[in-house]
Order: C-alpha cells, then sequence, then structure tokens
C-alpha cells in the first residue's frame, strides 16, 4: 500500500533543518501500523509526507502504486480527498457546522448532492453511535464523541488509508480504548491505518511499531500483543 | 462554475459566522449609507436653491439712477438724473444681446389705498411693461399678464397676486372682470398670479398689484419717468458682458461722466446667482469628498476585518484543504462570499438611504415651510449605479486580500494542534 524509499525532508526556516534522513518503509494493505518517537524525532512530519499535506525532497513515496511526488496542489488535494481520511489530536471539526455536516464535507469536494451526502454522513455516524447527535455543534459535544465524528470523516470517502496523528492524545483513558477500539474495529473491516502515538498502550494494540528517532528509523518491532 | 450547492455552502458560513458577517458587512453598509444620504442631500440643496431661482431669469439686471458724482458737461456733480422710456427704446436698439426689457416703477402703497366693495388692503402698486413677468416670472392663475395693448392705451387694468385674491375675493371666485379701486381709480383686473419663487426682488409679489406702466405714470403724473429699468440677455450672453456697456450707454444719453462710478447703479441678478451655483456646487464637492472618504473607511475596515478572520479561519480552511477541497474552490468561495455579504450590505445601505431620504423630504414637505431650501432630496440612477459599481469593487478587493492569504496558508500550518 505504502513504499517509501530513502526519504529525505529538509526544512529551510533560518538554519536548514534535515528532519527526515533518509526513511525506508513499506506499509501492506490491512495492517494497523504505529509511529513513535520523541518530539522532532521527525514522526509528525513523515506523517505529513504520507497524507500529502507537505512534500519532500528526494526520495520516492508511491501510494497504492501511485508516485506521489512534486504534485501541483489541485492534484493532492484530489487525491487527499479520494485516497486519505485524517483524524487528528485536535479534533479538527469546523464548529460552526454540525456533526452531520461535517462528516459530509469530504463528499461535498467530490460533487456529491447535498441530499446524498448527508444520508451518507448520517449512515457513518450510526455506525459509531451518534445518530443522535447529527444536528448537534461540535461544541456540544464531548472530546469522544468529536474524535469519533472525525473518524467517521475520515471513513465516509471511502479512502485507502486512515492516518491518525496522536488520536487519543486528547482524552482521557477510558475513552482512549473506546476509540482504539473504534480504530481496530475499522482496520478489521480491512482499512489500512497509521497512527502516530507517544503512548505506548497504543502502540501496543497496533500490528508494527516503527521506532523514529533523529530523522531515522531507530527499528521496527511486532508490539507484545500480538 | 457557482452552482445551488456551492450557493448554499457559502451562504453557511456567512449566516452561522453571524458576529463575523455583521462586523464586516456594518463597513459596507455604513460606506453606502453615508454616500447616499449625503449625496441626496446635496442634491435637496441644490434643488432646493434651483427651485428658488427658477422663476427668475437669473441672466437679467437691474438699472436706478443715483445722484452724479463728476461735474461733466457744465453740469455740476450731485446732480440728480432720471431714467426715462427714451432709455428703453436707446437700449434694445442698442444692445441686439438684449432679449426682454421693461421699465419699472414703484407705485408705493398707502394706508388701506385697495378697496373692493366692503373690504379694503394695503397692497404694493407696480408699473411694468409687458415683458416684465418673463424676467420675474409669477405664475398666472387666472386671466393673463399685462400685454402691449394695455400698454400703448393706457389702460386701467392691473394683475393681483396671490395675498389680494385671499383678502379681497371669496375663495371660489374668479378675480378676473372685476373691477378695484386703487388709490382712487378703478381698474379692471385681467389675471391672478401666486409667486413661483422665495427669491424676490422689489417686494413680495403675493400682495403685489401690477398695472400697465403708461397708466401708472400718467396716474402718478410722472411724464416718461421710470424708477428702474429690468433686462435680460439672450442666453448666450452672461449679463456681465454687456453691464458695463449699457451703463455707459445710459451715461452717455444723459450727460453723464462716463467714469462716474455712482451716476448709474445696477443690480446684476446673475452675480447672486452665480454666488449661490458657486456654493452649492462646493457643498457638492464637500458631500461627496466626505462620502467617498467614509466609503474608502469601509473598505479599509473590511480588508481589516477579513484579515483578522482569516487568521481564525485558517483552521478552518486548513481543514477544508485537508479534506480535498481545490485551492481554486477555497478562493472562489471567499471572494463569492464577500461578494454577497458587500452586495446585501451595500444593497441594504442604497435602500436605508433612499428610505431616510424619503423620511426627510415627507418631513420637509408636510412641514410646509417655505423657507427650507431643500427640495426632493434623492439620489439619480447614475449614482446608484456608481455606488453599486464602488461596492463590487470594495467587495472584490475585500475578498482578494484574504483568499490570496488563505492560499499561503500550508494545511500543516493549519492543522498543527496548538
Amino acid at each position: 500500500m505504502i513504499r517509501i524509499k530513502d526519504l529525505n525532508k529538509t526544512y529551510y526556516n533560518g538554519a536548514p533543518l534535515h528532519v527526515l534522513k533518509g526513511i525506508d518503509l513499506n506499509i501492506g494493505k490491512g495492517e494497523l501500523v504505529s509511529i513513535m518517537g520523541a518530539s522532532g524525532s521527525g514522526k509528525s512530519t513523515l506523517l505529513n509526507i504520507i497524507g500529502i499535506l507537505d512534500n519532500y525532497d528526494n526520495g520516492d513515496y508511491y501510494l497504492n502504486d501511485v508516485l506521489i511526488k512534486n504534485l501541483s496542489e489541485s492534484r493532492s488535494a484530489e487525491y487527499r480527498n479520494k485516497m486519505i481520511g485524517f483524524i487528528f489530536q485536535s479534533f479538527n471539526l469546523i464548529n460552526f457546522k454540525n456533526a452531520m455536516e461535517n462528516v459530509a464535507l469530504p463528499l461535498y469536494y467530490q460533487g456529491v448532492s447535498r441530499k446524498k451526502r448527508n444520508i451518507a454522513a448520517v449512515e457513518y455516524l450510526d455506525k459509531l453511535g451518534l445518530k443522535d447527535w447529527a444536528n448537534h455543534m461540535p461544541s456540544e459535544m464531548s472530546g469522544g464523541q468529536k474524535q469519533r465524528v472525525a473518524i467517521a470523516r475520515a471513513l465516509i470517502a471511502k479512502p485507502q488509508i486512515i492516518l491518525a496523528d496522536e488520536p487519543t492524545g486528547a482524552l482521557d483513558s477510558k475513552t482512549t480504548q473506546e476509540v482504539m477500539d473504534i480504530l481496530k474495529t475499522v482496520n478489521d473491516e480491512g482499512m489500512t491505518m497509521v497512527i502516530v502515538t507517544h503512548e505506548n498502550e497504543i502502540a501496543n494494540q497496533t500490528h508494527k511499531l516503527i521506532r523514529l528517532k533523529d530523522g531515522i528509523i531507530e527499528s521496527i518491532e511486532k508490539p507484545q500483543l500480538f | 462554475m457557482i452552482d445551488l450547492d456551492s450557493w448554499q455552502e457559502i451562504w453557511q458560513t456567512i449566516s452561522r459566522n453571524k458576529m463575523r458577517s455583521f462586523m464586516t458587512a456594518f463597513g459596507v453598509f455604513w460606506g453606502i449609507f453615508m454616500l447616499v444620504f449625503m449625496v441626496g442631500c446635496g442634491i435637496g440643496l441644490n434643488n432646493g436653491m434651483n427651485k428658488s431661482f427658477s422663476s427668475f431669469a437669473p441672466n437679467s439686471l437691474y438699472l436706478f439712477s443715483g445722484r452724479t458724482s463728476m461735474p461733466y458737461k457744465g453740469f455740476q456733480k450731485g446732480r440728480s438724473w432720471d431714467i426715462r422710456n427714451s432709455d428703453l427704446i436707446l437700449l434694445k436698439n442698442q444692445f441686439k444681446e438684449v432679449d426682454l426689457i421693461s421699465g419699472v416703477i414703484f407705485g408705493g402703497s398707502s394706508d388701506n389705498n385697495v378697496v373692493r366693495g366692503d373690504k379694503y388692503g394695503t397692497f404694493d402698486v407696480m408699473g411694468y411693461g409687458a415683458d416684465y413677468n418673463k424676467i420675474d416670472i409669477q405664475m398666472i392663475v387666472h386671466g393673463r399678464f399685462i400685454n402691449n395693448l394695455d400698454i400703448l392705451e393706457k389702460r386701467k387694468v392691473c394683475v393681483i397676486g396671490e395675498k389680494i385674491v385671499n383678502d379681497l375675493y371669496t375663495p371660489e371666485e374668479n378675480p378676473v372682470g372685476s373691477l378695484l379701486k386703487i388709490n382712487g381709480i378703478y381698474y379692471t383686473v385681467i389675471g391672478s398670479t401666486i409667486p413661483a419663487t422665495k427669491i424676490q426682488v422689489g417686494g413680495d409679489p403675493s400682495s403685489r398689484i401690477s398695472v400697465p406702466i403708461t397708466t401708472l405714470q400718467q396716474s402718478l403724473n410722472m411724464g416718461d419717468v421710470l424708477h428702474s429699468i429690468a433686462l435680460t440677455a439672450f442666453d448666450d450672453v452672461p449679463i456681465s458682458n454687456i453691464e458695463e456697456n449699457v451703463k455707459r450707454s445710459v451715461k452717455n444719453a444723459h450727460q453723464i461722466d462716463p467714469e462716474d462710478p455712482q451716476a448709474v447703479n445696477s443690480f446684476n441678478v446673475s452675480n447672486i446667482f452665480n454666488a449661490f451655483k458657486g456654493l452649492s456646487i462646493g457643498i457638492s464637492m464637500l458631500i461627496w469628498i466626505v462620502g467617498l472618504g467614509t466609503l474608502f473607511a469601509g473598505v479599509v475596515g473590511i480588508s481589516n476585518i477579513m484579515l483578522v478572520t482569516v487568521k481564525e479561519r485558517t483552521q478552518e480552511i486548513g481543514i477544508k484543504r485537508a479534506l480535498g477541497a481545490k485551492p481554486f474552490k477555497i478562493i472562489s468561495h471567499i471572494m463569492y462570499e464577500s461578494l454577497l455579504l458587500t452586495a446585501i450590505a451595500g444593497m441594504t445601505g442604497i435602500i436605508a438611504g433612499v428610505g431616510l431620504l424619503g423620511i426627510l423630504n415627507y418631513g420637509i414637505e408636510s412641514s410646509n415651510n417655505e423657507d427650507v431650501f431643500f427640495q426632493n432630496a434623492q439620489i439619480s440612477f447614475t449614482v446608484a449605479v456608481a455606488a453599486l459599481i464602488i461596492l463590487i469593487v470594495c467587495g472584490l478587493f475585500a475578498g482578494m486580500l484574504p483568499s490570496y492569504r488563505a492560499l499561503k496558508i500550508k494545511p500543516i500550518d493549519a492543522l498543527r494542534s496548538e
């Protein structure tokens, strides 16, 4: 699903900062992978590159056998829309749209009619147990509920891969496990998933744990649970 | 390109961010409102002034005789002289620029000098030539004004003003054909007038009785003496151009030193008219400057608010881009958003401005105060269209900055958790 070869990335804000120093990584279809590392290790940068939110300097990145390199902004928007679902630590819901409209947003950019996309949105909210909250605004929901809305939004466009950046970082331990259970269920249905985290309990529940340190892969291990 | 679904999306963004939208729209609203209102007031002021002069031929001149201040051809200084009928003929023949000309006699008024049956009153009696009602225009309600035959035959006829009709006649009565005893002599009323203007030369025309100048000359034993001459030039010749020559010509006919500054006095209506015109142009310019300034301040305000909101909207735009919104879509949404916002705000501003002008007009009309130099305040269609164009430009301008900024935002920057 994901093939990364000798990926390099340098930031030029003031002094050049070589963040990724030759990453080689393969993620297969249906895998549940976690990325860990101290802050500054480059894990967020790697996730952004995988998510086509950022570009890289040299190396190759194939997503679903498509070379993702030097894409125009509108082409990368299209790929993000169709192939990638995002889940963020701070949920990143649009606060003036209700749950249903938030979930339906990716379909709007695909040109799906309002009626159809709202039906689909309610369907996904129902899967995540939030059907009754469809017309609520984000400000009226708890953190766990907001993250479930975000998961529904990530799923609605039927992407190839889901990228989660600290998905449980803002949640308490009970909710963390609930959200993690949902993510595992989604993965069980065949969805490839990459989770960036700094919590061992999360990482231990994944198939593959990638440890980054100073811009290179320190180790790829199989957590104890599996 | 922009379908119903997009409009709904745009409208949602506007309507669900009420405070932000309101603040943005208010700047435009206020600018347009003030522009429309002030320009309307300026036009009202102009209309008021124009109306005041509408019944007066602006290109006109009055001549009066004074005492000479220089000795000339054996005459001592301090001599008084009279304008005479012959001067009318002289000026008419000598100056082809002269259009209308009429002698004027101030018949004066004495206590209860006008009697009709058991009603009486005190009114001014004036002697005029046939052209006079084209110089100092009174609106004829009944009958006609004095004509040349009246002058020639020295007919005892008169044209009476509004106040005389009100005082000496019953409301439904037609005064034409009735007899009035004026200073002991009976005159037949041939017409009645009402004033069309607030600016008057030579007394209040509503209490004026106009009689043929020759009749008055005879009854007052004046011979061919006139008190004044009123004349107008054709429209393409400003009266000021011939003023000095006219005076010189009169001086020449009466053995007065051509350089004598006091012997012939003139009252140039066009000078006063031009002064008013200059004043109203000045006021209009001031109003436009202030109005456009207000509008400009509004636009600056919008851009400011928009820049602030782009910061506030960084996250929203970042999310949308992460979810697959293409840059063009983001830009066009923000542009349409501000365009829609300015359009609504501007239209409201125009409507509110025109509405307030309407209320103002109604208030002035119902107050019936003739002394107010203000009439029919409104904006022309051109001004409304110009305001609309300014508005659309404002909208585009206000939208351009933030959408440009929005494009610069990288989705990762927007999404990075705080």
